[in-house]
């Protein structure tokens, strides 16, 4: 799509775009393209001598038991995040579709919580869960069941999943909503005519209609999981303990800053890469984007 | 609703009741806790309000917490400086380049195009240590140009802008012409104000994404006088061995969910607007 009128100016677009394109460069491009160079290399930590290794710092890291693991936490994590977020607020949207009377008081009540921040959402759930004050620990102690994340590794992961999903419901829910709200009601009504009752319309009618904004979803949890949730895990578990959270993007994190591990945090963030540009492309090829509303 | 059922209808809205608590719970016992003393925090923690509110919040707004050499006051400025900082710089680079791409033909116009998409793939959490040696060498580090400009390049809002650009009439562009105004005057005097509805969707958005930045912050500050609020939760809570001063930990973590969530309920109809048009 073009523009029939354009105006004719010699240096003037170039002086429009310059401040967007230089921001691009040095803080985009330049780093992006550091971080694939630093990945073939073999720095001290002092930074004053390198030398090429080829691939051998991703030789490294794959055959590293930590960063494997990395990988496996990773995926328990956002597959765990995108599923509980997705069905808690698939079920919230298709009440609030069918709930006329004060459907727009639920929505507003229900999209707020997209303005907190994951880093506060980690404070919020780290405060409840702690084991000296937290209620919810202090409750679970009455019942007999001893609760402290920062020694119990599957305790520290469920933990990370309830604050990294309960932040995500909001927005899941808006899409939902909106996806249901733009189904045409003549294909319920013909199935209500039917005899069909309401549960079996919405997993043969609805939830099929649906689908687009239901991968759309999956994709931009798995993103939110992903790279959103560093905040999460840094303030509740700092990727501990013994590993049990260290998601790959906290671990990039750790090694490039804790550790001064250059070429290994580079070589990690070059799979990172690679794995935000694969998300993106399956965004834009197979995902319908513009779903009207 | 297609017909009625008395018990579903009920059975709907006890759902979306549970849905809301569950939201509203974490939320709640973080009010309660910051209007509690410590004493009350750690030894019997009741589920109602108590009687500390503005103690504590006064403290923490003035006095500040106890480990952390600023104030809630100037942390959350600090963070009001870089959200309004990123987002405007966000919207003002990104409207100037969509006007460019749709409204003049030069070279590299695609090439430029591009490049400013890509930046949709690299996240700063991908490219963390090479962006702070950039940020650093240019002597960006506990500076608000530092917070503000390495997050300002913004592919979504280029896109939408250079999307919405599109949709307005050839003819205005022509009439603007023959009334001899150049490009500088039908910008600022025909798309700028056509533009407002966009602009304030995006404002919204980019409001909460600049509130809510914490990793970078948490790279390239070490002064105390430049954390955001965000950072400063972070380090009340990094006590080690000591007792948390939690009445004022959750009297800061209120402090910091305040501003964008009343952004997302003055602003809801540009906030959905927002979101389902940026799809960020």
């Amino acid at each position: 799509m073009e523009k029939r009128v354009v105006f004719k100016h010699k240096f003037l677009p170039y002086i429009l775009v310059a401040p967007q394109i230089v921001i691009t460069l040095v803080f985009f491009i330049w780093p992006a393209s550091q971080a694939v160079y630093q990945s073939v290399l073999q720095e001290d930590p002092f930074g004053i001598t390198s030398t090429f290794v080829g691939l051998a710092n991703f030789v490294y890291i794959f055959t590293d038991e930590i960063y494997l693991h990395s990988i496996y936490v990773t995926a328990i994590f956002s597959l765990s995040v995108a599923a509980i977020a997705m069905s808690i607020s698939l079920l919230l949207a298709a009440m609030a579709d069918r709930a006329i009377k004060g459907a727009t008081g639920y929505k507003t009540l229900i999209i707020w919580p997209y303005a907190v921040a994951p880093a506060v959402a980690g404070v919020l759930w780290y405060f409840l869960f702690n084991p000296t004050v937290g209620i919810i620990a202090l409750y679970l102690k009455i019942f007999g069941y001893e609760w402290d994340h920062s020694l119990n590794g599957g305790q520290a992961m469920f933990l990370v999943i309830v604050a990294a999903s309960w932040r995500q419901i909001s927005y899941n829910f808006l899409f939902f909503l909106a996806g249901l709200q733009a189904i045409p009601k003549p294909f319920i009504e013909a199935a209500a005519i039917d005899g069909a009752p309401p549960l079996k319309r919405f997993w043969t009618i609805t939830f099929p209609l649906l689908s687009p904004t239901t991968f759309f979803l999956i994709v931009m949890n798995i993103v939110y999981a992903f790279f959103d949730t560093f905040g999460v895990i840094h303030v509740i578990t700092s990727g501990g303990p013994n590993n049990a959270t260290n998601i790959m993007v906290y671990k990039v994190y750790h090694d490039g800053f804790l550790s001064l591990d250059l070429g290994g945090s580079a070589a990690q963030s070059v799979i990172l890469m690679i794995i935000v540009i694969s998300l993106t492309v399956i965004q834009f090829r197979y995902i319908e984007r513009r779903v009207n509303y | 609703m297609v017909e009625r059922r008395p018990w579903l209808t009920f059975f709907t809205h006890a759902v979306l009741i549970m849905g809301m608590l569950l939201l509203v719970f974490p939320i709640y016992v973080t009010f309660v806790a910051s209007t509690h003393s410590l004493d009350e925090i750690t030894s019997n923690f009741s589920l109602l309000p108590g009687s500390q509110l503005i103690e504590n919040y006064s403290r923490a707004l003035n006095v500040g917490p106890r480990d952390v050499g600023a104030t809630v006051g100037t942390m959350m400025l600090n963070s009001l400086i870089m959200a309004l900082g990123i987002t405007t710089g966000k919207i003002a680079i990104s409207l100037i380049a969509a006007f460019a791409i749709v409204y003049f033909r030069f070279r590299f116009r695609m090439f430029f195009f591009w490049l400013i998409f890509i930046t949709l793939m690299f996240p700063v959490e991908v490219r963390i240590l090479p962006t702070y040696e950039v940020a650093a060498n240019l002597k960006m580090l506990d500076s608000y140009s530092g917070l503000i400009f390495p997050l300002i390049a913004s592919a979504t809002a280029t896109f939408l802008f250079r999307q919405f650009f599109m949709t307005v009439p050839d003819e205005l562009c022509e009439a603007s012409m023959i009334d001899g105004g150049g490009p500088i005057r039908f910008f600022f005097d025909i798309l700028l104000p056509m533009s407002r509805t966009s602009i304030a969707a995006l404002f919204v958005i980019l409001f909460i994404y600049g509130w809510n930045q914490y990793l970078w912050p948490l790279l390239i500050t070490t002064d105390e006088g430049y954390y955001t609020l965000l950072i400063g939760i972070k380090r009340m809570l990094d006590v080690g061995e000591g007792q948390a001063e939690w009445q004022i930990i959750m009297a800061s973590t209120i402090l910091a969910m305040i501003p964008p969530v009343l952004v997302v309920i003055f602003m809801q109809k540009q906030f959905v607007k927002g979101m389902t048009e940026t799809e960020k």
